[in-house]
């Protein structure tokens, strides 16, 4: 139990996928102007990175391993993530519709989003358990929601602030995502 | 000759991946710790989008329309893999200090945009010109930016201390906080400085 609790605590706070691991930094600093597209893509992310999570880990373990072949890793698992992505967007479509209207435009820039690739890679490195691996990856993308609906606060308070010209727009963002990231760093300490 | 001139340095400051386009900006902050790293991830990049830009450009007429992009992605993800595999071989130290952030080259936007935007639709001498340029211009980012935070960070710059051994160091620049704010910094003076230029034209 101290175990499944330790993985969420680390994942969400202390090895934050944007402010320690620095993946998804594209959309963290890309769709983070306005709340709601923040917390869209963050429900995209979390929906894509908990789905490719458990599928990576069963076919690398079930092919991979078995045949020797984990030099396929990297090819295999891209492919897996974008043919993912499609069937999530074509069933989406089909199932839900008001839930394809508010994720659908977040869905073709997750293909890119390293952070799907990253937390998949990382629960193999880490030599996770299938559902331990399941768990890491959900809440990776709890800590990924987290970072940029914080992020999208700020930035909206930004938009009225009296900004040097050469800091205006991203330059100031990463200064934010600085201060932020040294916040975070407070948890650190907290898992071993 | 001129326009090679032009594709070959566009890169370097003007279209310069990082500070100007803002690609690929997860192995720029997650790697820079020290100048090894920097320059050791540079060149990985650099030789991806070389290979992945010849491919291309021979390819792109026999691939058809709708599969274009999976396709650029296999083509990528293969020379990523080449490229793990001899880190993994020549230089164990650096695949250790770059983890994922050597498959993850696969996702790097820098590489599907010069794919797409310019390797699919140009000769195999510009595709080239293109990913030597582009490649130079993210490696010489990375070195600027590891530069900074090695000697900041931990007093050092290529592993030779540059400090005495008692002298503190500002740690922060070596942690991720440091990171997004010397990057920041660095886009702020690239701005600053090309107002300038502008402003003087």
């Amino acid at each position: 139990m101290t175990e499944y609790l330790l993985i969420i605590v680390s994942a969400v706070f202390v090895n934050n996928v944007v402010f320690a691991r620095f993946l998804g930094i594209c959309p963290y600093l890309g769709v983070s102007k306005k709340l709601d597209t923040a917390l869209g893509m963050g429900f995209a992310v979390t929906f894509v990175m908990t789905i490719s999570t458990a599928i990576t880990y069963v076919l690398y373990y079930g092919i991979l391993v078995p045949y020797k072949i984990e030099f396929m890793q990297t090819v295999m698992y891209i492919l897996v993530i974008a043919s993912l992505v499609q069937l999530v967007e074509i069933v989406l479509k089909k199932v839900s519709k008001s839930l394809y209207s508010a994720l659908g435009i977040y869905l073709p820039l997750i293909t890119t989003n390293c952070a799907i690739l990253g937390v998949a890679l990382l629960a193999i490195q880490e030599k996770y358990s299938l559902l331990l691996s399941v768990l890491f990856a959900f809440f990776s993308a709890v800590g990924f929601i987290l970072a940029i609906v914080i992020f999208a606060g700020i930035r909206e308070r930004l938009e009225d602030a009296d900004i040097p010209k050469p800091f205006k727009n991203v330059p100031i963002g990463l200064i934010s995502a600085a201060i932020l990231s040294l916040a975070f760093m407070g948890f650190s300490g907290l898992v071993k | 000759m001129k326009e090679s001139l032009n594709i070959l340095t566009r890169g370097l400051v003007q279209e310069n991946p990082v500070t100007k386009m803002l690609l690929g900006l997860c192995p720029v902050l997650a790697v820079t710790t020290s100048a090894v790293n920097g320059l050791g991830m540079g060149l990985a990049t650099t030789f991806v989008l070389l290979g992945s830009n010849m491919v291309i450009s021979l390819t792109s007429k026999l691939i058809p329309d709708t599969v274009r992009i999976p396709s650029f992605v296999l083509i990528i993800a293969t020379f990523v893999t080449i490229v793990d595999m001899l880190i993994k071989a020549f230089s164990p130290e650096l695949n250790q200090s770059l983890g994922i952030f050597i498959p993850l080259i696969v996702v790097n936007c820098i590489i599907l945009g010069r794919a797409e935007a310019f390797a699919s639709r140009s000769g195999l001498w510009y595709s080239m010109l293109d990913a030597i340029g582009m490649g130079a211009g993210f490696t010489l980012s990375l070195l600027l930016l590891s530069s900074i935070r090695e000697i900041l960070g931990a007093g050092t710059i290529f592993n030779m201390p540059l400090v005495g051994e008692d002298a503190s160091t500002i740690l922060v620049f070596a942690l991720p906080p440091g990171a997004f704010a010397s990057l920041g910094a660095i886009i702020a003076l690239m701005n600053a400085l090309e107002k300038k230029k502008g402003a003087a034209a």
